[in-house]
């Protein structure tokens, strides 16, 4: 009985698809590709040892996207979007590649001196340069969209256009490659054997999940996402409450850029996070947030973002090349929006209900 | 006389849906070339008969027929395609386009693969004019008002769809009263043409008015169907409410309490207060323990008026004194801190928030006056959601239902929990029995005088005289933006009804 109740909540809950639709690529990989669960431990030269394998790695290279669409959600929660995530990232990486490059300026930057494993500014200001130049970006669009009034996708399509020029503008034109070891851990590093970034993404979700459930934002962010004006009308600043979500936004953007760079070991303007938002839209669209905004779940974004990368993973190991990942990804999305089709939902709901489970069918 | 013919024959319809009987064995039939009033507490099981007629629903059980023919209505197009046409009370067409596109929209004649502009003009001001109504069809139809975005619905339903049933789902709900004889006088010229028309509504004068017959549901079943003319408005009341009238009849003029309380507190005073275009100056006072009733056609200034006291917009002449404080910064947030509420008109667009649930919308505005970082405790919510659903009596399987799966009445029931939880000082009810069925219309008339005895300031506005007279101690008229009147004590309704037509 209580475990009916459980897999009751379960299936109710915004988590039940993504989690279904990661099981079947799961299980997929189980059968096609039996060593794709493989786990090892390996001896690195500067980090120690490490856990490492394909699942390992999902986790890894997927954790700006997971960042990425933490801050989508709340964004699409209000009812909004941002498309300039992708840019925010470029921004922000951008702006950690210029305060460690020690040439700054036109100065030559000879071998010798990106040798020299060293920085021009001291490691946590970068890393506060780099937080703030993302916030502000997030900022910018909050302020269009909930004081000038304008759309979610036009106000954010200013910065996604003019923010890849912007980061080129910070490097001056460059792709700066960074040679400052600390810098690295960030995208490279380990704790307790396992990668650094999962840890920051894990942080991230925890702050976030107590900023959302144990204040009244998350509930604000719903109520306004849902319907705006009765927000309004009952007392609730429905313009700061977008703000703190495009805000916040830009903030995890710019988490992103920090481990992006960081993990490539450069900063490049135009390929920094390059389509970063859309799939952060489709990771939280998998977590079954809507796009017309209202209820939304954390760690069902998350996941989504992860079944992207489980994914991505997937079709690589399987040796589709990198040139197709694209159309490879294409049937992920045909799946994903037949997955949560009206008819397929109602389909499941009677399968379920068979089951003998007699929750109401108000889903 | 020949016997009449039935169009529509609904035999033994019974539809269930997890935990309710919505519609059980009930028998329905449309004559030929009649009004036919279907009426109901809500909850009634009105809409899901109109559902299954028009195939948005299936039926479990029970058949229907049209025109003599066993049918079976798969779906709304199918049963557009069998003559039976919808119009809603939200006219569901586009108003950035013009009035005659509207009408064609979907079969616009075509010359050399384009539209035929001149040619779909002149259709759809034949098929308009079929309804004798002054209408440039060439105008954006959001120029007119809504009355008339009903006829061109339906213009549409008639002519593009043939329609031989019509129904009209609460068309008069946000019509005035002109507006509404304008609607009477299509439905009859329908009537003659041999269309049955049937005819859903809370308004009861307009049944009396209008239908030739009246079917009356109660909680799913059928209570019976009654020629108009053999139907005393007692019994229909009785049948509707399956409970006695006392009650109702105990109810009227208990205002009539003395008013020799010392002298009254004053809570709102406005000076000249109004805002061009919107609402000329207006000098109001509200004081505690007293229901100030508002009386107007729509488009008086009346919704204006509660919105510039409740800071939706910022006033730009005068001024607003609340509680010896003029105020200087208008927004909801502030007159919620003030001690001022809003139930807005516009239930749907302004006053719920449809997915969240029955709890998250009751503490809503208390939440938004404690603000973001004291998040009130689950217990503390709970509490609330429970009091003031036993309070108000809000019908809901749980506080977590969602509350737009809630009926009307109980929505309205939850946005007042949602302002009484803050404790307000000064209730502003915007038509708050608008589309709310009889029995909770009366609990919301008397729980508004019962919070006025409580010593709270309320204002009521109503389109419907009878309640304002019934429950205030005041009251206001206003017409074309203006306040023309203000009456205490006795009145009557001729009296009001002069002052809001501007008679003298």
């Amino acid at each position: 009985m209580k475990q009916t109740s459980f897999l009751g909540r379960l299936r109710r809950s915004q988590a039940f698809w993504p989690l279904v639709a990661w099981v079947l690529i799961l299980v997929f990989d189980a059968i096609v590709e039996p060593g794709f669960f493989r786990l090892g431990i390996i001896e690195d030269p500067v980090y120690g040892k490490h856990l490492y394998g394909n699942l390992v790695d999902i986790f890894n290279n997927g954790a700006p996207l997971m960042l990425v669409a933490l801050g989508m959600t709340l964004v699409i929660a209000t009812g909004g979007v941002d498309l300039s995530v992708g840019a925010v990232i470029a921004i922000s990486a951008a702006m950690g590649a210029v305060l460690i490059n020690p040439a700054l300026g036109n100065q030559l930057i000879t071998n010798e001196i990106l040798t020299r494993n060293a920085t021009n500014t001291p490691l946590p200001l970068i890393i506060l340069a780099t937080l703030a130049a993302g916030t502000v970006c997030g900022l910018w669009n909050g302020w269009l969209v909930s004081r000038a009034g304008i759309q979610p996708m036009v106000a954010t399509l200013i910065l996604m256009v003019a923010g890849r020029g912007i980061a080129q503008l910070i490097t001056n034109g460059q792709i700066m490659t960074i040679y400052y070891t600390p810098y690295f851990w960030f995208g490279n590093g380990y704790i307790l054997g396992l990668p650094v970034s999962i840890f920051i993404v894990a942080g991230v979700l925890l702050l976030a999940w107590l900023l959302v459930r144990k204040t009244a934002i998350g509930l604000f962010i719903e109520s306004v996402g849902i319907n705006a004006k009765s927000t309004y009308y009952s007392g609730i600043n429905e313009k700061n409450v977008k703000l703190l979500a495009y805000t916040f936004c830009g903030f995890c953007g710019a988490i992103a850029g920090l481990i992006l760079s960081s993990y490539v070991h450069s900063a490049d303007g135009n390929n920094n996070g390059l389509n970063y938002e859309l799939d952060a839209i489709l990771a939280v669209v998998m977590g079954g947030t809507l796009m017309t905004g209202g209820r939304f779940s954390l760690l069902a974004s998350v996941i989504g973002a992860v079944v992207i990368w489980t994914f991505t993973v997937t079709v690589y190991s399987l040796g589709v090349p990198a040139n197709a990942l694209l159309a490879a990804k294409a049937i992920l999305v045909l799946l994903v929006i037949l997955l949560y089709s009206d008819y397929t939902r109602r389909l499941m709901n009677r399968v379920f209900e068979r089951r003998g489970s007699q929750h109401d069918a108000a889903h | 006389m020949n016997e009449p013919i039935d169009v529509v024959r609904m035999l033994g319809i019974t539809k269930s849906f997890p935990g309710v009987m919505a519609l059980d064995d009930v028998d329905f039939t449309l004559r030929k070339g009649e009004i036919h009033a279907l009426v109901g507490e809500n909850g009634a099981g009105k809409s899901t008969l109109i559902k299954v007629l028009t195939g948005v629903e299936q039926p479990d059980n029970g058949t229907i027929q049209l025109d003599d023919k066993l049918v079976q209505v798969r779906s709304p197009e199918h049963s557009q395609e069998l003559g039976i046409s919808t119009v809603y009370q939200e006219v569901n067409l586009c108003t950035n386009i013009s009035v005659a596109e509207n009408i064609m929209l979907g079969r616009e004649p075509r010359r050399l693969g384009s539209i035929h502009w001149s040619k779909m003009n002149d259709l759809a001001r034949n098929a308009i004019n079929r309804l004798s109504i002054d209408v440039d069809v060439t105008q954006p139809l959001g120029n007119y008002s809504v009355a008339i975005q009903q006829m061109v619905a339906i213009t549409r339903a008639l002519e593009i769809l043939s329609a031989k049933v019509l129904i009209l789902d609460e068309p008069t709900s946000s019509l005035d009263i002109h507006e509404t004889n304008l609607l009477f006088d299509v439905m009859r010229k329908l009537q003659n043409e041999g269309i049955g028309i049937i005819f859903i509504t809370h308004f009861l004068d307009q049944v009396y008015e209008i239908a030739d017959r009246i079917t009356v549901l109660r909680n799913g079943q059928l209570v019976g169907t009654y020629e108009t003319r053999s139907l005393p408005r007692v019994e229909l009341v009785a049948k509707m409410l399956g409970r006695s009238l006392t009650e109702l009849d105990a109810m009227t003029r208990v205002r009539s309490r003395a008013e020799d309380t010392a002298e009254k507190q004053q809570l709102v005073e406005a000076k000249g207060l109004g805002l061009a275009r919107s609402l000329e100056p207006v000098d109001l006072e509200l004081y505690a323990s007293e229901v100030l009733g508002v009386a107007g056609l729509l488009g008086s200034g009346r919704t204006e008026m509660a919105g510039l006291i409740f800071g939706i917009d910022a006033p730009d002449s005068g001024s607003l004194v609340v509680d010896g404080e003029e105020v200087t910064k208008f927004s909801p947030l502030g007159s919620l801190k003030r001690g001022i509420a809003l139930c807005p008109e516009d239930r749907k667009a302004e006053g719920i928030v449809g997915d969240l649930t029955v709890r998250e919308n009751i503490i809503l505005a208390l939440q938004a006056r404690y603000g973001w970082l004291k998040y009130l405790s689950m217990q503390r919510q709970n509490e609330l959601a429970d009091k003031y659903i036993q309070l108000l009596g809000i019908v809901t399987p749980s506080p977590e239902q969602r509350v737009s799966n809630l009926s009307g009445g109980n929505q309205q029931k939850v946005i007042l929990a949602r302002w009484l939880a803050t404790n307000p000082k000064v209730l502003i009810l915007d038509e708050p029995t608008r589309g709310v069925d009889v029995g909770a219309k009366t609990e919301i008339q008397r729980l508004v005088m019962q919070l006025s005895e409580e010593g709270k300031s309320c204002v009521f506005i109503s389109s419907e005289l009878e309640e304002v007279l019934r429950v205030s101690d005041r009251v206001a008229v206003l017409r074309d933006r203006k306040k023309v009147a203000e009456y205490s004590g006795d009145v009557d309704d001729k009296t009001l009804i002069q002052a809001m037509a501007g008679e003298a």
